[in-house]
């Protein structure tokens, strides 16, 4: 029988400190057996335990894409225990990574759809797995005209802005990245939150158009009203779900809401579906 | 299926030859309260007890179990890499456990036995285990297992099935398992009488007057209950002691944890609870479960709504009535499970 709760072992091979105050890191992992990075084949939009040996598991989202081999990549806010350890380690050090978990966005329902991707903060990493994932050369044709909205609070906060500038200069992909308020003169982006770049921004709802939506639950409380009134049906809105979790694979009980728990039937879920559920999240 | 007979002169001669093929547990009084543990040689199971203060359920999810155990010092090879625990797998008979608690674990195993994963830690304790129940010819007051799915003479869950019949035991093999562990123990007289046991088992359950009625609650709308305006009511006497939960048999909610000593270290699962406001806070402080009513929610819509939408297979309680009799402050599943049941919004009057 194999055991669900074996994280493989993985060394960390780069550290980058993303944002200016320094909490949000991202962890390159390789894998000690190359074997694993096969059993570990994942999707955009599903997360894994990061395994810190002797402090404990926390699951964070998937950063790196599918398309991308020999690492996998994850984003790690500085908040609790296992967190702050992570963010003291070295690179070189040993630990473990257990997964893939969750469902993913649902890829082959966006398939020939647009997409309007609308993220908030450092909740923009499984929503990087999935651009680059739309946007290798191998994928770029199976999608329609794709969008992304993306705030922070401050230009210094936005996670990833080499590749956010990579992407401003092509012709594939529509960027609106915004900042909260700008303390930079040289800032050439928007300037508003999310959910008002939404409004001026994303494309008019129709039937071949979907938005996948992660971010703090204040912007997702102003920004799913906008999207109302562009008409977007509730089952063209993608959501992803965070909750407390242990096991990750749907036996400690902690992350259910109503029936469904976060970490195995999710974290992904349209609105149409989480409008039947309980609100505990 | 067959009916053996077994004196009650010859019951601890074969509760020991038992021994020399299994790990034999048994119910054993521990000042007031009786409770399952491993028999040493010519410690015999008291067979006259009613029932365990806690619920057998330990001998398959203990308390605390290790996972894997590693090393930090960086001089060894495999550092921080994870080890498997070696577990003890041999054959273990449990002797006496009434037919609800053994029904409990058919319950617990849809969780940890799911199409995606296997838990192997759970499994792998409960296939080492054969299960001899004792039929419950005296329930108590607090028992309604005959409306949550299970009765006092269920078989279900069970290998053998020992029904108290004055100076002897009829026991009734159910499983291979079962009829491996009655060799054992050399119990091999046919019994001419079997015909006797429906009409204990009817006896028994017609002692039992307390009722749940559950027909209703697949078809509510879970946000209908879940918004109903008892469950303030429900949760203002509770103080979220967790005994509820920790005393049920088909609670299984539990936490993992690494535990640190010297440079050597042990990933530990331990029991958890929903009761409790760290089971589901969050890093940042943000806790969807942060209220006491919404935990007490939680207790019940798992047990008696989500667990019945999830499986379609009836309740996730078997009636064995612990957390009435334990709860310090009277809450009873028996009255909330009826209000969930009767529950329809569009009858409630009391102002929104």
């Amino acid at each position: 029988m194999q055991n669900p709760y074996m994280p493989y072992p993985v060394r960390i091979d780069e550290i980058i400190t993303e944002t200016e105050d320094k909490n949000l890191k991202t962890f390159k992992f390789v894998f000690l057996d190359p074997e694993d990075e096969e059993k570990f084949a994942y999707k955009a939009g599903q997360f894994a335990e990061l395994s810190v040996t002797g402090k404990g598991e926390i699951p964070i989202g998937i950063a790196s894409s599918p398309t991308e081999k020999g690492f996998v990549k994850f984003t790690v806010n500085k908040v609790g225990l296992v967190s702050s350890f992570l963010h003291a380690m070295k690179v070189g050090d040993i630990m473990g990574l257990r997964g893939p978990l969750g469902n993913s966005y649902p890829w082959e329902a966006l398939e020939g759809k647009n997409v309007v991707i609308i993220g908030g903060g450092f909740a923009f990493t499984t929503l990087r797995s999935s651009i680059v994932y739309m946007l290798d050369p191998a994928n770029r044709s199976r999608f329609k005209d794709i969008n992304v909205i993306y705030g922070a609070r401050s230009p210094g906060m936005l996670l990833y802005r080499d590749e956010l500038a990579a992407w401003e200069r092509r012709d594939d992909i529509h960027m609106h990245i915004t900042v909260d308020a700008a303390n930079d003169p040289g800032w050439k982006y928007n300037v508003g939150f999310v959910p008002t770049i939404t409004e001026q921004k994303a494309p008019e709802a129709d039937a071949d158009t979907f938005a996948i939506i992660c971010g703090p639950p204040i912007m997702i409380k102003f920004t799913q009203p906008v999207l109302d009134k562009m008409g977007y049906a509730h089952d063209h809105i993608i959501m992803s779900l965070e909750n407390r979790m242990k096991c990750g694979i749907g036996m400690c009980g902690r992350c259910n809401v109503g029936k469904e728990f976060v970490c195995k039937d999710g974290p992904v879920f349209t609105l149409a579906q989480l409008t039947n559920m309980p609100k505990e999240y | 299926m067959k009916v053996f007979t077994i004196d009650k002169k010859e019951w601890a001669l074969g509760i020991e030859k038992a021994k020399s093929a299994y790990q034999v547990l048994g119910p054993v009084k521990e000042k007031e309260w009786h409770c399952f543990k491993a028999l040493g040689k010519d410690e015999q199971p008291d067979m006259t007890y009613t029932n365990t203060r806690l619920s057998p359920k330990f001998l398959v999810q203990p308390q605390t179990e290790p996972m894997f155990t590693y090393t930090l010092d960086e001089s060894r090879p495999d550092h921080h890499i994870l080890k498997e625990v070696q577990e003890d797998v041999c054959p273990k008979a449990v002797i006496g456990i009434r037919p609800c608690d053994a029904a409990a674990f058919l319950l617990v195993k849809r969780n940890f036995d799911a199409p995606q994963y296997q838990d192997p830690y759970w499994l792998k304790a409960y296939n080492s285990m054969t299960f001899v129940g004792l039929a419950c010819n005296d329930p108590c007051p607090t028992c309604f297992c005959t409306s949550a799915g299970c009765g006092p003479f269920h078989e279900a869950g069970l290998d053998v099935l020992l029904v108290d019949s004055g100076d002897r035991f009829l026991a009734k093999s159910l499983t291979d398992k079962g009829i491996a562990l009655l060799a054992a123990a050399g119990w091999n007289s046919l019994a001419d009488d079997a015909g006797k046991i429906e009409a204990m088992k009817q006896a028994a359950e017609s002692r039992i007057a307390s009722r749940i009625s559950t027909d209703r609650l697949k078809a509510k709308e879970t946000t209908h209950i879940y918004d109903a305006p008892f469950w303030e009511d429900t949760a203002f006497s509770c103080i979220n002691c967790g005994t509820c939960t920790y005393s049920c048999p088909t609670c299984w909610c539990f936490d993992i944890q690494d535990e640190n000593r010297g440079n050597t270290g042990v990933r530990l699962r331990n029991w958890d609870s929903c009761m409790f406001p760290l089971f589901t806070m969050h890093g940042t402080g943000h806790n969807p479960r942060g209220a006491k009513m919404q935990r007490v929610r939680q207790r019940f819509m798992h047990k008696l709504k989500y667990y019945v939408d999830k499986y379609d297979n009836g309740i996730q309680c078997v009636g064995c009535g612990r957390c009435i009799r334990l709860c310090p402050v009277n809450i009873d599943i028996r009255k909330v499970c009826n209000q969930m049941n009767d529950y329809d919004p569009a009858a409630c009057v009391c102002p929104a």
